[in-house]
């Protein structure tokens, strides 16, 4: 594992990109910041500006007003950087499969490769993200 | 060889190296203290260590439109103030050596750091960031007034010492400025104008996460970011250190005892810098700059008119 990798994986800012959810992956992801949980244990802090970051946690199901900026985030966002499925609706667009306002589930939309992890949930628990990050 | 000895004073030690050995050791004092006051665990001792590498493993987004000259001339700039000043402190305090007028220069280069964000966030081309520049461009407006006066009173009291040498000498021998009542005014004074040099909260209007995310620093990303992470680090080390040296009488002359008991007032100033941070809000920044201008400057105002009655009738303790 060469050091950029290891620095990558040692220091991981997050940036919150929500796309259409039902805002309750949402919550669950602010939950890891809370004492609680503390996700800067592990070195992740929210970062406010995508160009910061080095994970977009995606939540929702990205429909057609959404894919567009999430598409837009990631051209923006400094590589490398990892994209976090986060949720049934960021994994496989979860309930809202079919929907007339749907496009694609993210990994369709984004170049392949690029969604690194994909945690499953509805919402997932917030252990359960702290996982995916490490 | 004199050129090789200041090379050495300005990478290694007490320059570049050695700076940002201790500069990553005191912001990670910072995080943690700051994630222990809100009950979190806090990152461990490498953390900032990580930042830095994984940030100079990324690329630089240089944003369409942008001065690439100002956008990438910046970061420098403000880190070779930070270096210069750190030097120039850490030279005086341990080798005793200086120039005649340093604490000027000191003064001057103080300010670089500043004046590099205003340079980078005015390059990026982003709104969020000019608007971040300009209330930068407005605190060093609001704080120089009284770090400047206050940094008069160890002057006046020395009998018009310019040299950071001068005035660690004095204080050797007479005590430390802030064992005076105009010493410990001017250095109120100034613990609160070094909250704003660092943009801590609650003069943190520059960055401000929460409003302009990232303020100046929005377009920044990769090497470039770094070199902003390791001045701010830089100054964690060489403000503190200068006030140590100029108001709180250094390390007490070169034994160990004395070098501890300066690691201690050093750390001092550091851990209540960051437990204001975290007991305040974000002033808005017209507040900032009328308490500055305000309350803060007639502080040091008095400071300066004690310690010049003080030292023209030959009181001590004014
Ligand atoms: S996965 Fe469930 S909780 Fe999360 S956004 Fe979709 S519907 Fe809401």
């Amino acid at each position: 594992m060469g050091v950029t990798v290891k620095a990558l994986m040692k220091s991981p800012w997050v940036f919150h990109v929500s796309a259409g959810g039902c805002n309750g992956c949402d919550i669950e992801v602010l939950d890891c910041l809370t004492p609680r949980f503390d996700i800067e244990r592990f070195g992740a802090v929210l970062v406010g500006s995508v160009r910061h970051a080095d994970a977009l946690l995606v939540t929702g199901a990205m429909n057609r007003k959404s894919a567009y900026r999430l598409k837009e985030l990631y051209r923006q966002a400094a590589k490398p950087c990892l994209v976090i499925a986060i949720g049934a609706c960021a994994c496989g667009q979860g309930i809202f499969r079919g929907s007339y306002a749907m496009v694609q589930p993210l990994d369709e939309l984004l170049p392949p490769g690029v969604v690194t992890a994909y945690i499953p949930g509805c919402p997932p628990k917030p252990e359960a993200m702290i996982a995916g990050l490490g | 060889m004199k050129i090789l000895t200041d090379l050495w004073a300005f990478l290694i030690f007490p320059g570049f190296v050695f700076m940002a050995v201790l500069g990553m050791l005191v912001s990670w004092i910072d995080r943690k203290v700051t994630a222990r006051v809100q009950y979190r665990v806090g990152p461990p001792l490498l953390q900032p260590l990580w930042d830095l590498l994984k940030l100079l493993g990324k690329e630089t987004v240089v944003p369409r439109g942008a001065s690439r000259l100002a956008f990438f001339g910046a970061p420098l700039i403000g880190l070779a103030g930070a270096v210069f000043v750190g030097t120039m402190v850490g030279v005086a305090m341990f080798f005793g050596e200086g120039f005649y007028g340093d604490l000027i220069v000191a003064i001057y280069m103080l300010v670089l750091p500043s004046l590099a964000i205003i340079m980078g966030g005015i390059a990026s081309k982003n709104p969020l960031a000019s608007v971040g520049a300009s209330r930068e461009m407005k605190l060093i407006v609001g704080y120089e007034l009284p770090f400047i006066l206050a940094l008069l009173v160890p002057v006046i009291q020395s009998g018009g010492q310019l040299r950071l040498t001068g005035l660690l000498e004095h204080q050797y021998a007479n005590g430390s400025f802030a064992a005076s009542i105009s010493g410990v005014i001017a250095l109120v004074v100034v613990i609160l104008c070094m909250q704003a040099k660092m943009g801590l909260v609650p003069f943190d209007q520059a960055e401000a996460e929460t409003e302009l995310t990232g303020g100046a620093l929005i377009e920044y990303s990769g090497p470039a970011l770094a070199i902003y992470k390791l001045t701010k680090m830089l100054m964690f080390y060489a403000v503190p250190m200068f006030v140590v040296a100029v108001l709180w009488g250094g390390f007490g002359g070169l034994t160990a005892w004395g070098i501890a008991l300066g690691v201690v007032k050093y750390l001092v100033l550091v851990v209540l810098m960051t437990l204001i941070r975290n007991t305040n809000p974000r002033l808005r920044i017209e507040h900032a700059v009328k308490f500055f201008w305000g309350v803060v400057s007639v502080l040091a105002v008095c400071s300066v008119v004690l310690a010049a009655i003080g030292t023209y009738l030959g009181i001590e303790w004014m």
